[in-house]
């Protein structure tokens, strides 16, 4: 479970992000939409503490995850960042074979069977419906791909450490629309394992894959609710305004 | 108007590739044809020429040979593939003059071939250094040894550099080039590590307000003469090589590295922390993201990333260090021998063209030689840059990019 308490954003004295409290269950696809520099993107990266690695931010509020602040001084970025995978919007595989791109997380985590690693390579492979096309070739470089199967590599990889939450950046906002819906299956199936939270720009996407919906705008949380819902017959005025595009 | 001077434009730019590339060859084919003329030139010194007595088998010499039987290291023929015979050694000087008479001689000392193949002819073992136009010619007993071409070997492989000997002077190479490449090996030792390190730091680590301060005044160092390096070495580093270690003098192949290594440091700098900070944003937070901490993203994709801008600041690097003269020349004492330890003087190829060229005489040997190590110096760096492209080339094919 992961849940937001009261949180505030600054980056300087830009406030990114108002007050914002909302809690995401276990197992399900949680969608945040919304116009751009709503806020979605950065409400996102507080929960692997990625806003960190940007110079001169501020966060007031709670963080929680399974109960726990994740912003307390006891917690260990890199085991916390280990629990919470993520899925950035542009694929970014690293300049490495096919192989060694998902077996980076293991790695670095101090894995050396290698008998292990291979497994888990060929395993996050088939979970992130890669598999058959890249079997043969795991030794090629990354770059080789596809920008779909580069996303869906970059899938792999956060799934080889075996997280419990996935992020995603606009997975599928770089992608034509084969690839888009291939990555947009492959969500509905990760979904029985991981707890996932997907921002996305496109709304309908949001509607497909989601069981529940946020809507941002202006560093707000303006709505919050299940996704159909939300798509039929939403609570707020601004949403029925940006969901059917008289705004935004 | 506008297409116009657009042509013009790019007209000029045309021009301009053109001339500088043509500029660049013209240089190289300068050198070699100035360098390649080494190989003309004859073994001795012109306008000599060195008489054997015709019982004498060897019929040809080496430099080296030539200069080893004059310092009296070789006394015997049979050593050279000759007779047993005891090497004499005959350098023509006034003082054979003295010994005959003005008569015996002749007015405009016509007589003097007849007398000097008197003396050859009386003396089996002989080696005779004469002014060519006093050689005994057709004399019987007397054979004028065959004049032997400088050999590439002679020049590559020979391990004495006395430009100015006589009657033979030594043109081997090898002290020097392994001076030149004694010296910046480990000037690169010091300060690839060294240079890596900062710019990791740079990238990396340092803060914003940090990085502002250091970055420019790194770039400053770039921009110091090199005699001022060479002075500060002289002064600061060379003394205190010679206190720590207890050496006899402190001008050696090390202090000659560090200075090097200094020199280096800046353009390795700049060069690999540029190549770093193009590392995208995206591919860091992907590591950070996989739950690598700053470290491992550093080594595993920061530093394979920018494989090819650190390499090229390792050829830069390589090249300042190879190619410097000044510095160089100031500290390392300068002796052209081959060197066996760092704490011993050496010279380096650079230093040698500096030092020399203003003494040698122009299109003589000694300026050829000279040359040649110019293109050897040539041919180094051009090594080093082509296997660093291929590096970078099969790092950046690793890559895609």
């Amino acid at each position: 479970m992961i849940e937001a308490k009261n949180v505030n954003f600054y980056y300087g004295n830009f406030q990114a992000l108002k007050d914002i409290s909302m809690v995401m269950d276990d197992h399900t696809v949680t969608a945040f939409i919304g116009p751009s520099g709503c806020g979605k993107s950065t409400f996102l990266r507080l929960f692997n503490r990625m806003n960190e690695l940007i110079a001169n931010t501020r966060l007031t509020g709670e963080c929680l995850v399974n109960g726990e602040n994740i912003y307390q001084k006891s917690i260990d970025v890199t085991e916390l960042r280990k629990k919470i995978g993520m899925v950035f919007q542009k694929p970014n595989p690293f300049p490495q074979s096919i192989f060694e791109n998902v077996a980076y997380g293991l790695r670095v985590d101090g894995v050396k069977d290698k008998h292990f690693i291979k497994q888990r390579v060929e395993e996050s492979l088939v979970s992130a419906a890669l598999w058959n096309e890249v079997k043969d070739k795991l030794k090629k470089s990354a770059f080789e791909l596809s920008g779909g199967q580069q996303q869906r590599l970059c899938i792999a990889r956060a799934l080889a450490i075996s997280p419990s939450i996935i992020l995603m950046d606009e997975p599928a906002s770089a992608l034509d629309p084969i690839s888009t819906s291939k990555i947009e299956d492959l969500i509905h199936v990760l979904k029985k394992d991981y707890t996932i939270v997907i921002v996305t720009h496109n709304m309908q996407q949001a509607a497909r894959v989601s069981d529940k919906t946020g809507f941002f705008m202006l560093g707000t949380l303006i709505e919050y609710n299940d996704t159909r819902k939300m798509f039929l017959n939403p609570e707020k005025e601004e949403t029925q305004n940006y969901i059917t595009g008289r705004f935004g | 108007m506008k297409r116009i001077l657009e042509r013009i434009v790019e007209l000029l730019l045309t021009i301009s590739g053109a001339i500088t590339t043509i500029v660049i060859l013209l240089i190289v084919v300068f050198l070699f044809r100035e360098g390649l003329g080494l190989f003309q030139s004859s073994n001795v010194e012109k306008g000599y020429c060195l008489c054997v007595n015709t019982e004498n088998t060897v019929l040809q010499l080496t430099p080296f040979q030539i200069k080893q039987i004059f310092d009296e290291e070789i006394d015997n023929w049979e050593k050279l593939g000759g007779p047993d015979e005891e090497i004499v050694v005959f350098r023509f000087s006034d003082s054979f003059l003295d010994s005959y008479s003005e008569e015996e001689l002749g007015k405009n000392l016509e007589f003097l071939p007849e007398k000097l193949g008197e003396v050859i002819r009386g003396t089996p073992g002989i080696i005779a250094y004469l002014p060519v136009q006093y050689q005994p010619i057709n004399q019987r007993g007397v054979r004028i040894l065959q004049d032997g071409k400088i050999k590439l070997s002679d020049f590559l492989g020979g391990s004495e550099w006395i430009p100015t000997a006589t009657p033979s002077p030594q043109f081997g190479v090898l002290p020097l080039i392994l001076g030149t490449l004694w010296v910046s090996l480990f000037a690169i030792l010091i300060a690839l590590p060294l240079g890596l390190g900062v710019a990791i730091y740079l990238s990396e680590l340092a803060g914003e307000q940090m990085r502002k301060i250091l970055k420019p005044a790194i770039e400053l160092l770039a921009g110091i003469p090199s005699v001022v390096y060479g002075f500060f070495g002289l002064v600061i580093i060379v003394p205190l090589i010679q206190k720590g270690f207890h050496l006899p003098v402190g001008e050696t192949a090390f202090a000659g590295s560090i200075i090097l290594a200094i020199m280096a440091l800046p353009t390795i700098i700049t060069v690999a922390e540029d190549a770093m900070q193009t590392t995208p944003q995206a591919m860091r937070e992907a590591s950070l993201a996989l739950g690598a901490n700053h470290w491992q993203t550093i080594y595993k994709v920061i530093i394979p990333y920018s494989i090819s801008g650190i390499s090229a600041a390792v050829v830069l690097g390589i090249g300042r260090a190879i190619g410097e003269t000044m510095a160089v020349l100031m500290v390392t004492g300068n002796a052209a021998v081959i060197p066996h330890s760092l704490f011993e003087p050496v010279r380096t190829i650079p230093a040698t063209i500096a030092a020399e060229l203003g003494e040698a005489p122009s299109g003589g040997p000694h300026y050829q030689a000279l040359f040649m190590l110019g293109c050897i110096l040539f041919l180094i760096t051009l090594v080093v840059s082509i296997s660093a492209e291929i590096i970078s080339k099969n790092k950046s094919q690793a890559k895609g990019i």
